[in-house]
C-alpha cells in the first residue's frame, strides 16, 4: 500500500527499522526472559535521535508530531513491544508538558528528554482509579512554596527508570474530577519513592511500577496548565497518543504475520510446506488483510492529529480498538498455525501473542473506547434532529 | 582535536565474483557497506571529537561510488568528508593506496590522529595503516583495542597481542589501526541522515593532491595481481568390492600409499 510518507517520514522509518533489526531482534528473547529493561537499546534510540522525533524544533527536537512518532513505534514493535512501550511513554509523559507548559518548562525539560537523557512517564491509574479515572485518591494539597503530593500510583509505565513524570493529583478533593491537576515531578523529589517493579504477561523488559508519594513538596512552578485542568488535559492527551497504540499494536501483528510467513514457507507436513496448505493461505490473507486495514486507520488518524483539527477523539479511539483487537486475533492465529513451534518460547510468537494483549487494555480498554464512539454516535444523530 | 578517519567501500557479502578477464571483484549489483572495521575507526574518531572537540574528516578513495560511504560517514557522526577519486587512482595496490592518501592528509594540513580498520574485509592485508604512516614520517600503532588518554602532544593506548594487550606511549600526530573490542559502533542518527543528504563531499583526483602519477594506482603499484582463482573441488570416490575383510584390506592399503596412515 502507498502511504505518501515524505523523504523525512522515510527515513525516520527506515533508521527505526534498522535500530530494530541490528540492536532489539539478537537481544529480544533474553530482555523478555530477564525482564530487564532495555537501557543499552534506549541509549541507541537516543544516539539517532529517535526521542527527538516528538519533540518541537525549539527545544532540540525534529518537530515530528503523533505520525511520525507512530512510524517508529510501528517499527520497534514489529520486533519487540516491549521497548515500543518503553519509547512511546516517554513521549505519553511529554506531551502534556509540550502543548500546555509554560516556556520555563519546556525549557528546563524538553531538551533532555529530545537527547534521551532522561526518560518521561505518565501517571494516572491508582488502585481505586482504572477505568474510572474520575476515582483517584492522589491529592495535591496547596502550602506555601507548592503542592504537596500524598497517594500512590499504579501500573506506571517507565516508573522507576524516567526521571520526569507527569503526575495528576487532586487539587480540590471536593470538585471530584474537576479538581484534578497535573504536576511535574521529578525523580528524586524527597517524598517520592516506588513501589514493586510489575511481573507481567508480556511486555516483560518493560518497567511497571507504583509510584508512592508521601508528603512530597512539588514546586508551584511544576503546575501544568491551571488548577483543575487535570482531567480535560489528560482526556486530550490520550486523545493524541492513542493512535500510537494503535501503532504498537498494528507493527506486532506485522512481526507476527512475517514470523508466521516464515515459519510456515519452511516446515513440511504432508509432503508440502504447509504456506501450501489452503487452509493456512486463508489464515495467512486474513492475517494480512487486518494488519495492511490497521495500518490504514493508524496513519489516517494520527495525519488527523496532526492535521490541525480540534477534535478527534472518535478517530483515534477507533484506531487503538481496531488495530489492538486485530493484533491479538493476527498475534493469536500466528501461534496456531505454527503449532508446537508457535508455543514455544524458542519462536518469537508466544511473546508476540503475550505482548499484544495489553494493547486491548491499556490508554483506555477497548470496551470503554467503544462507549466513547457509541455515544458520540448518538449525540451527533441527536444534533441533527 | 584534527581526527582523521580513512575508510573504504566494500562489498557487503563474502560471495563475490572475480571477472575473469581484469581480475578484479565484479561489484555491480553487490550492495556495498563501509568495511566493517572502519565503523569502529570512524566511532573512535567521533567519541574522541565528543570528548576532546574537534572535528572529524573522513576520507575514503574509491570510485564515484564510494560518495555512498562517506555519506554514511557523515550520518555517524563525521563532520566532512573528502572522495579521492580518479581512473588513475584504479588498481592500487596497498603501497600506491597508502600513497594517495598520504597525499590528501598532507593537503588536509593540520591532523592530531590518524585512525583506520585494522584491515579491510575485501583485500584483507592490514597494510594501509602502516603504510600510511611511513609515508608521512610519523608513530604507527596497530590493533588498538583502547584509548586511555589523549593529550596535546601524546597519547597512551593499549594495543591488542596474542595474549593480553601492552601499554603504548606515543607522541602525536600518530597513525593507529582499531580492532572491534575498541568500541560499539553507533547506528546513523535522524539528523546526521539529514545533514549528510546535504553535504557536499569534494572530490579530489591527482591534480588535487598534488601527487606523482606515476605513484598512483596500478602505474604505482609495486604488487601486480597476476591470477585471482577459486581453487578447484574435485571429488574423486572409489567403492570397493568384496567382504568385509577385503574391503578393509583394500582401503588401508589405500591409506598407507596417501601417507595418510
Amino acid at each position: 500500500m502507498e502511504y505518501f510518507l515524505t523523504e523525512e517520514q522515510k527515513t525516520i522509518k527506515s533508521l527505526a527499522r534498522r535500530i530494530a533489526e541490528e540492536r532489539i531482534l539478537p537481544v529480544r528473547a533474553e530482555l523478555d526472559e530477564k525482564e530487564e529493561f532495555p537501557w543499552a537499546i534506549i541509549k541507541d534510540l537516543a544516539d539517532a535521535d529517535m526521542f527527538r522525533v516528538f519533540i518541537p524544533e525549539e527545544y532540540e527536537g525534529l518537530g515530528g508530531g503523533c505520525f511520525e512518532l507512530c512510524l517508529v513505534v510501528e517499527e520497534l514493535s514489529r520486533v519487540c513491544s516491549a521497548v515500543a512501550v518503553s519509547y512511546a511513554a516517554t513521549a505519553l509523559g511529554c506531551f502534556t508538558l509540550t502543548e500546555y507548559g509554560t516556556e520555563a518548562q519546556k525549557q528546563k525539560y524538553l531538551p533532555d528528554i529530545a537527547s534521551g537523557r532522561k526518560l518521561a512517564a505518565f501517571a494516572l491509574t491508582e488502585p481505586t482509579a482504572g477505568s474510572d479515572a474520575s476515582a483517584i485518591r492522589t491529592t495535591a494539597e496547596k502550602v506555601d512554596g507548592g503542592y504537596m503530593l500524598n497517594g500512590t500510583k499504579q501500573f506506571i509505565t517507565n516508573g522507576g527508570e524516567a526521571e520526569i513524570y507527569t503526575v495528576i493529583a487532586l487539587t480540590d478533593k471536593t470538585k471530584g474530577a474537576r479538581g484534578a491537576s497535573a504536576l511535574l515531578v521529578e525523580k528524586d523529589t524527597p517524598g517520592f519513592s516506588f513501589g514493586k517493579k510489575e511481573k507481567k504477561m508480556g511486555i516483560r523488559a518493560s518497567a511497571t511500577r507504583e509510584l508512592i508519594f508521601r508528603d512530597c513538596l512539588v514546586p508551584e512552578e511544576n503546575l501544568i496548565g491551571k488548577e483543575g485542568a487535570g482531567f480535560i488535559l489528560t482526556m486530550k492527551l490520550f486523545d493524541k497518543s492513542r493512535p500510537g497504540i494503535g501503532a504498537q499494536a498494528m507493527g506486532v501483528a506485522q512481526g507476527a504475520l512475517e514470523a508466521a510467513v516464515d515459519y510456515t514457507r519452511q516446515r513440511i507436513q504432508f509432503g508440502q510446506p504447509l504456506i501450501s496448505l489452503p487452509v493456512v493461505q486463508n489464515i495467512l490473507a486474513d492475517m494480512a488483510i487486518q494488519v495492511e486495514a490497521a495500518r490504514a486507520l493508524v496513519y489516517a488518524a494520527a495525519r488527523t492529529v496532526d492535521s490541525g483539527v480540534k477534535k478527534f477523539s472518535e478517530e483515534s479511539a477507533m484506531a487503538k480498538v481496531f488495530a489492538s483487537d486485530i493484533a491479538m486475533k493476527v498475534t493469536t492465529d500466528a501461534v496456531q498455525i505454527c503449532g508446537g513451534a508457535g508455543y514455544m518460547r524458542d519462536y518469537p510468537l508466544e511473546k508476540m501473542m503475550r505482548d499484544a494483549k495489553i494493547t486491548q487494555i491499556y490508554e483506555g480498554a477497548n470496551e470503554v473506547l467503544r462507549n466513547a464512539i457509541a455515544i458520540e454516535l448518538r449525540k451527533r444523530r441527536a444534533r441533527t434532529e | 582535536m584534527n581526527i582523521v578517519v580513512c575508510l573504504k567501500q566494500v562489498p557487503g557479502t563474502t560471495e563475490v565474483k572475480i571477472d575473469p578477464q581484469t581480475n578484479t571483484l565484479i561489484r555491480q549489483g553487490i550492495e556495498n557497506i563501509i568495511n566493517p572495521f572502519d565503523t569502529y575507526a570512524l566511532e573512535e574518531g567521533v567519541r574522541l571529537k565528543e570528548q576532546h572537540g574537534g572535528r572529524v574528516t573522513a576520507i575514503s578513495m574509491g570510485p564515484p561510488q564510494a560518495e555512498e560511504a562517506l555519506k554514511e560517514a557523515i550520518s555517524r557522526g563525521a563532520d566532512e568528508a573528502i572522495l579521492l577519486s580518479d581512473p588513475a587512482f584504479a588498481g592500487a595496490d596497498t603501497w600506491a593506496t597508502a600513497y594517495t592518501l598520504s597525499r590528501a592528509i598532507n593537503k588536509l594540513g593540520q591532523y592530531d590522529i590518524i585512525i583506520c580498520g585494522r584491515q579491510t574485509l575485501d583485500g584483507d592485508t592490514g597494510q594501509v595503516g602502516p603504510e600510511l604512516a611511513e609515508m608521512l614520517e610519523i608513530p604507527f600503532i596497530a590493533y588498538v583495542s583502547k584509548i586511555e588518554e589523549i593529550a596535546d602532544r601524546s597519547m597512551r593506548v593499549q594495543r591488542m597481542v596474542e595474549e593480553g594487550y601492552e601499554v603504548i606511549e606515543s607522541p602525536l600526530p600518530a597513525v593507529i589501526t582499531v580492532v572491534k573490542a575498541i568500541n560499539v559502533p553507533r547506528l546513523p542518527s535522524l539528523r546526521g541522515i539529514m545533514k549528510s543528504k546535504s553535504a557536499v563531499i569534494p572530490a579530489w583526483a591527482v591534480k588535487e593532491i598534488d601527487a606523482d602519477p606515476g605513484r598512483v594506482g596500478l602505474a604505482g603499484s609495486a604488487t601486480k595481481v597476476i591470477k585471482v582463482f577459486f581453487p578447484q573441488r574435485v571429488h574423486r570416490s572409489e567403492i570397493f568390492q568384496g567382504d568385509l575383510k577385503s574391503q578393509t584390506e583394500c582401503l588401508i592399503g589405500k591409506l598407507r600409499d596417501a601417507g595418510l596412515v
